[in-house]
């Protein structure tokens, strides 16, 4: 480790150039619809570039009680460190609102799949120009990232 | 390698460079223009080999990459190292204690990869402790020191740590015979050495699961020095190889006086005789204190275990157990081949290599053919239990290692060079020069059943003008050669940590797969483990105050301690909540006398600070962490003993009004 953290982000940017450049399956040019160029508030349908979650994925219903307590477990474990309930930011963004500014299968593929979005989603790159930290993968399970979702839906 | 050995070898050497027609070639016609080629690894690239060299004096294991020679780790085993917190952290001084106390460095020899079926499978890697004597078994599967376990009535472990074909047993053996026994019979004249000192040999059990080791048995034999050793394989599976010297029981000026007799031994265990009498009650308890430590993943803490006594067997009453066979002046090292055939002695002073066939052997035990005894143990005639010798193959043979395609290779101290011959027909097929002076060698699988060829490496004993000089103490050093053709072929230099004696090699696909990249917090036993920033808090009691600390990329939680006082001791529980590959966070505080803490993602680790002055003393991370690693850090503030400062500890929340 060291400072090969911020060496990382680079080859990361340049591997994704060559990629788009080789004809790869990714097209970094084309964006995502509906992501890159909208703004974070827009209710933007479609899913992320990287994303392993298109919105088809996702049900939300009426808030499940028992995935908020599980949820809120494993926040306090493993994202409250760099998370708070309220609307600052620690290391990345308050959760309060969060559900209202970002779409819930964007939420999870950033949760599960963060490094895949870091380095094709426009929206995950931009919160990492204002965080200047890599979110880190913390390993969670699916069941556990969409009851952390439904812990957030309550904040 | 002996004192003894180093003075006649700088002697040798000088006498080899200024004798115009013994002068070894020089680089330049021994390096052939695609060598580079053949080593390079491009960036971002895996080698194709690991290769596990012995640290020597450095107590560690050193890990390269082949053919590349670069260094990845070095593994603290038997010494302290504050890079890590190994030794210093709460949790890591159990994996050094022993019946001596605590002992913060050891001389570590020879690394010895696990096996099943004869062949190494990437599972741990064995290492002895020289000084005082031990193995350690290295997990390769956190690259971390997993057990380590004390050899009682041992001084000098060196004919250490080699397995059985199933990794059964590793051995260890006394280099110094020494007085056993209560205190009565251990306080002798050294003068008394032919009647009162032993030597033994101890035959030790990692349990398969939990890598946890004990002493299955130890065999009492005549008092030598034990020097390497080997396991039989397919014939010879069941039987135990030790070169001995000092058979002339010297216990002063060595160097001469253990030199006397144109042959010592080497000696077969039949362990698997020695398994039996152990399993049937033949043995019986001695004295014998020791300690075996363990490191528990979970708590992320060393267990320690200790023993009082030993089971041990007397050959004397259990005949078939131990033969001597007489091998050529001090022999050192003592391999068997691949086929389990053949065993080699390389008598460090000969100018023959003899081999023993263990056909033979078997031959000469059923028909009784001794020349004697020694000590009561049977000596089989050496001519009756030899397959054959290599003539003048070279001056001062230490070691042996084999390729798949039944030739061997032999490193010579004295003359500086491997010599590569032909095991069945005991003919020298090709040597090539080393600089300077190898000790030991390696060939990926050299010692097992199936090598997998392709390289052998000097280890090498002397370093002189090879690299920039940097003063008194130079670089110790190895070298590359390629096996694939039938010259042998220098294809690199690269240097090493500590003294490199013996060293193994491994396919990296078999030991990649294992690789542990990060601990689960959710399986964190540790008493003091704060799973996330809600359990973080501080506690006194008495004297000490307990402080559950997290880390996460770019804080600490709590970053804000008041409320210590002088006469305290601080101890820091910090839990890294990471939970991705790559992501320490160090810890260290202002005028820790110990080290600092190096803590993996999931794990807890324990630094102890005991505060001299009143103030407020800073806290930080030092492994650069992220962009703001410069602003993770924290204070400690320290009143006088007799202050009212109510103990707390607090981070501010940044939702709450400043």
């Amino acid at each position: 480790m060291k400072t090969n953290l911020i060496a990382g982000g680079l080859l990361m940017a340049v591997i994704s150039l060559l990629s788009a450049c080789g004809g790869g399956a990714d097209n970094a040019n084309a964006g995502p619809p509906g992501a890159a160029g909208s703004p974070p508030g827009a209710a933007a349908p479609g899913k992320s570039e990287a994303g392993l979650f298109t919105a088809a994925d996702i049900t939300l219903g009426d808030i499940d009680q028992g995935m908020v307590e599980k949820g809120r477990s494993t926040y306090d474990v493993k994202c409250q460190a760099c998370h708070s309930t309220g609307p600052n930011r620690v290391v990345g963004p308050g959760w309060k609102g969060i559900t209202e500014r970002r779409q819930p299968e964007w939420i999870m593929n950033m949760i599960l799949n963060i490094d895949a979005m870091l380095e094709s989603d426009p929206e995950a790159q931009k919160a990492l120009e204002e965080c200047l930290v890599r979110m880190p993968n913390q390993g969670l399970s699916k069941e556990e990232g969409r009851e952390v979702l439904e812990f957030m839906r309550t904040l | 390698m002996t004192a003894a050995l180093l003075g006649a070898a700088g002697v040798a050497f000088l006498a080899i460079n200024t004798m115009p027609g013994c002068k070894p070639n020089t680089t330049k016609t021994m390096v052939t223009g695609d060598a580079a080629s053949k080593v390079y690894v491009k960036p971002g690239t895996h080698d194709e080999f690991y290769n596990f060299v012995s640290g020597g004096f450095s107590g560690q294991l050193a890990v390269y990459g082949l053919p590349s020679g670069r260094l990845f780790r070095e593994i603290p085993v038997f010494s302290v190292d504050p890079e890590s917190g190994y030794g210093y952290s709460e949790e890591t001084k159990g994996m050094l204690m022993t019946s001596y106390g605590f002992i913060p460095w050891d001389d570590s020899h020879h690394p010895e990869l696990s096996q099943s079926n004869g062949v190494p499978d990437g599972k741990w890697c064995f290492i002895n402790g020289n000084n005082t004597p031990r193995i350690a078994l290295v997990d390769l599967g956190t690259f971390r020191t997993k057990s380590i376990i004390e050899i009682p009535n041992s001084a000098g472990n060196h004919s250490s740590p080699f397995t059985t074909g199933n990794s059964e047993y590793v051995v260890a053996g006394t280099r110094f015979s020494v007085p056993m026994g209560d205190d009565a019979s251990r306080d002798v004249s050294i003068k008394t050495y032919k009647e009162n000192f032993k030597g033994n040999v101890s035959f030790i059990h990692p349990d398969p699961e939990s890598g946890r080791m004990s002493i299955a048995f130890q065999i009492a034999t005549p008092g030598v020095n034990f020097d390497l050793s080997h396991a039989g394989k397919g014939p010879s599976e069941g039987w135990f190889f030790f070169s001995c010297y000092n058979t002339e029981q010297a216990y002063s000026l060595l160097e001469v006086n253990a030199s006397q007799r144109d042959k010592d031994f080497i000696m077969a265990v039949n362990w698997k005789l020695a398994e039996q009498l152990a399993k049937d009650g033949k043995g019986k308890r001695v004295p014998g204190k020791h300690y075996s430590n363990w490191w528990n993943e979970e708590t992320h803490s060393a267990e320690t275990t200790v023993y009082e006594d030993v089971l041990q067997l007397d050959p004397k009453d259990h005949p078939g157990l131990l033969y001597f066979m007489p091998c050529p002046k001090s022999p050192h090292g003592c391999d068997v081949d691949p086929t389990g055939k053949y065993i080699v002695g390389s008598g460090k002073l000969a100018a023959l290599i003899p081999v023993f066939s263990f056909e033979k052997i078997q031959q000469a035990i059923a028909a009784n053919d001794v020349e004697g005894d020694f000590g009561g143990i049977p000596v089989l005639k050496y001519e009756s239990v030899l397959h054959g010798e290599v003539k003048k193959p070279g001056l001062g043979p230490l070691h042996t290692e084999f390729d798949a395609n039944g030739n061997a290779y032999t490193s010579f101290f004295v003359s500086s060079e491997i010599v590569k011959w032909n095991v069945e027909k005991l003919e020298v097929v090709d040597r090539v020069p080393t600089y300077y002076s190898i000790g030991h060698l390696c060939v990926p699988g050299g010692d097992s059943k199936q090598p997998w060829g392709k390289y052998v490496i000097a280890y090498n004993k002397i370093t002189k003008d090879r690299y920039l000089p940097t003063g008194p103490e130079l670089t110790q050093s190895a070298q590359l050669y390629s096996i694939e053709g039938d010259k042998m072929e220098l294809l690199l230099d690269f240097p090493t940590t500590g003294e490199p004696h013996y060293a193994q090699a491994i396919p990296a696909e078999l030991v990649k797969p294992r690789e542990v990249k990060f601990f689960k917090i959710e399986e964190n036993k540790h008493p003091f483990v704060a799973k996330g920033e809600k359990e973080t808090r501080v506690e006194r009691r008495g004297k000490e105050v307990h402080v559950w600390m997290t880390t996460i990329r770019s804080h600490f939680a709590p970053d804000n301690i008041e409320g210590v006082k002088l006469g305290d001791e601080v101890y820091f529980h910090v839990t890294n909540l990471e939970q991705d590959w790559d992501v320490p966070h160090g810890f260290a505080i202002k005028g820790a006398a110990n080290a600092e803490l190096l803590i993996m993602p999931g794990e807890t680790q324990t630094l102890k600070w005991i505060p001299t002055r009143v103030g407020v003393w800073p806290m930080y991370c030092t492994d650069f962490c992220s962009a703001l690693h410069q602003e993770m850090q924290g204070y400690v503030r320290v009143s006088p003993a007799n202050s009212n400062v109510p103990l707390e500890a607090y981070t501010l929340s940044v939702d709450a009004e400043l």
